[in-house]
């Protein structure tokens, strides 16, 4: 048993998770001050962002010190590849966060007016992708990680849908464009926060399991098989 | 060139000690084939067994078959002639210490009853070349004795005797553990480069070796062999959860 390796794999995991916890915070924050116009909150999501990218390059080099010095193998090897790919995706959707905050405060600027977008149930579903994909991680469960995957649609095609409505509203009430341009923003960062959850669901089920699902690539590995 | 190798329902014993159980597996031709495992799990007697070296000891005996191309190599040939067709490198270099380095590569071809001048020389030549240690020993070969080379040299030359008789497999028993970094990274470059003319297995207790000169892993425990598969699967996805705990350091 190799004590000192397994304790610092430990403590690599034990980082991810603050790291999580700075970058669902600062998520959870920048949707609240969506919701509340709240500029204290898009402040605090804005000053919180030195402390992710700090976690982000301390994760780093703790993962490339393990591989460096540990050489590990199998599924040792395969969890220290994914935390370096979580933290990746924590660290953007770090910067989603900010830059719906960023929104949100150049929003305060305009009169508040009704958008016909339901941002809060888009956000509510993108942040629950975020915390069921860490849930997986935090459990090693493969089968959590992969019930985000499916999720991931829902969260496309409300982006979709709010594409479509706010493309209306600039047409017909094009003194509204700036706000109807800034929500339109907001909700791409949002899908994209969904597809980095996907990610880290992508990457806990490689690392439980071995298995490359990026990229659909056991349905395409099936259909190359198949032919 | 190298020739493939299969391996059916082998049993090794020394003794009333049974060392190995029921081992099959195909080794490819041309390849390099790494075997792991803790001390004592049976893959040293494993590659005993390929050069029929496991039977001079005198309580030790093998069951099975062992098909080295088209002979099988417990029914078809003899010891002797095995082993020409397969040579063996040892942990620790061993040099024949009052030959020189000429006499130390060219001790096989002659043992086989060899002894014209000129074909010694290219063999000898030749196979310090393969060996990657002509340039460093060329000016003296007959000048210096085996024995006074470095470690690593040592077991270059050694390499070299092995090719000299022009085998078909080479069997390395952790061919590098007593070597230095730069020694180490000089073996398995050679066993890279070898592994087109000559079929290759290395026994190593170093994970990192295997993965890093073989394109098939054996994973063996307890005189059984667990895993075989390409190397990249055993190191980043053992199929066996005794595998996985080897490797990762769990147990062993």
């Amino acid at each position: 048993m190799r004590i000192k390796f397994q304790q610092n794999l430990d403590e690599l995991k034990e980082r991810l998770l603050i790291m999580a916890g700075l970058v669902e915070q600062a998520i959870q924050r920048s949707i609240e001050s969506y919701s509340t116009r709240d500029l204290g909150l898009c402040d605090l999501v804005t000053r919180s962002e030195p402390a992710i990218n700090r976690m982000e390059r301390e994760i780093d080099q703790l993962a490339l010190d393990l591989l460096a010095m540990e050489q590990p193998m199998a599924v040792d090897l395969r969890f220290i590849l994914a935390v370096i790919r979580i933290n990746a995706d924590l660290e953007r959707v770090g910067d989603q966060a900010v830059s719906i905050a960023t929104r949100v405060q150049h929003m305060g600027m305009f009169a508040n007016v009704e958008i016909p977008v339901d941002i809060p149930e888009l956000a509510s579903l993108a942040a629950a992708m975020v915390r069921r994909a860490l849930q997986s991680f935090i459990e090693g469960d493969a089968d959590l990680a992969q019930s985000v995957l499916s999720m991931d649609d829902q969260v496309d095609q409300m982006n979709r849908d709010a594409f479509q409505s706010l493309s209306q509203l600039i047409s017909e009430k094009p003194e509204m464009a700036p706000q109807a341009l800034h929500a339109l923003i907001i909700s791409r960062n949002l899908e994209r926060v969904g597809d980095h959850a996907t990610n880290i669901a992508e990457d806990v089920i490689f690392w439980v399991r071995g298995a490359d699902v990026r990229h659909g690539a056991m349905l395409l590995d099936k259909a190359e098989t198949a032919l | 060139m190298g020739v493939d190798i299969r391996v059916e329902n082998l049993n090794a014993w020394y003794g009333q000690t049974h060392t190995l159980h029921d081992v099959s597996l195909h080794i490819p031709a041309n390849h390099a084939t790494a075997l792991i495992g803790p001390s004592g799990c049976g893959k040293s007697t494993f590659v005993r067994c390929l050069n029929r070296m496991h039977e001079t000891n005198p309580i030790a005996r093998a069951e099975g078959s062992v098909r080295m191309g088209d002979v099988d190599i417990y029914k078809d040939a003899s010891p002797v002639e095995i082993r020409r067709r397969v040579g063996m490198v040892f942990q620790r270099p061993n040099p024949f210490p009052t030959m020189s380095i000429y006499d130390n590569v060219a001790s096989g071809l002659k043992l086989n009853g060899f002894r014209k001048k000129r074909i010694l020389d290219e063999v000898v030549e030749r196979s310090l070349k393969q060996a990657a240690l002509w340039e460093e020993v060329k000016d003296d070969l007959r000048k210096k004795s085996g024995a006074s080379l470095s470690g690593g040299q040592q077991q270059r030359m050694c390499i070299a005797r092995a090719l000299a008789v022009d085998p078909e497999v080479l069997l390395m028993d952790e061919p590098a553990s007593a070597l230095d970094p730069v020694s180490t990274s000089k073996i398995e470059d050679l066993i890279f480069q070898l592994k087109s003319e000559y079929t290759i297995v290395i026994v190593t207790h170093n994970m990192q070796q295997a993965a890093r000169v073989a394109e098939r892993t054996g994973f063996f425990l307890n005189g059984k062999l667990v895993e075989f598969d390409a190397t990249h699967k055993i190191f980043t996805n053992p199929s066996d959860k005794r595998t996985e705990d080897y490797i990762t350091g769990r147990f062993g």
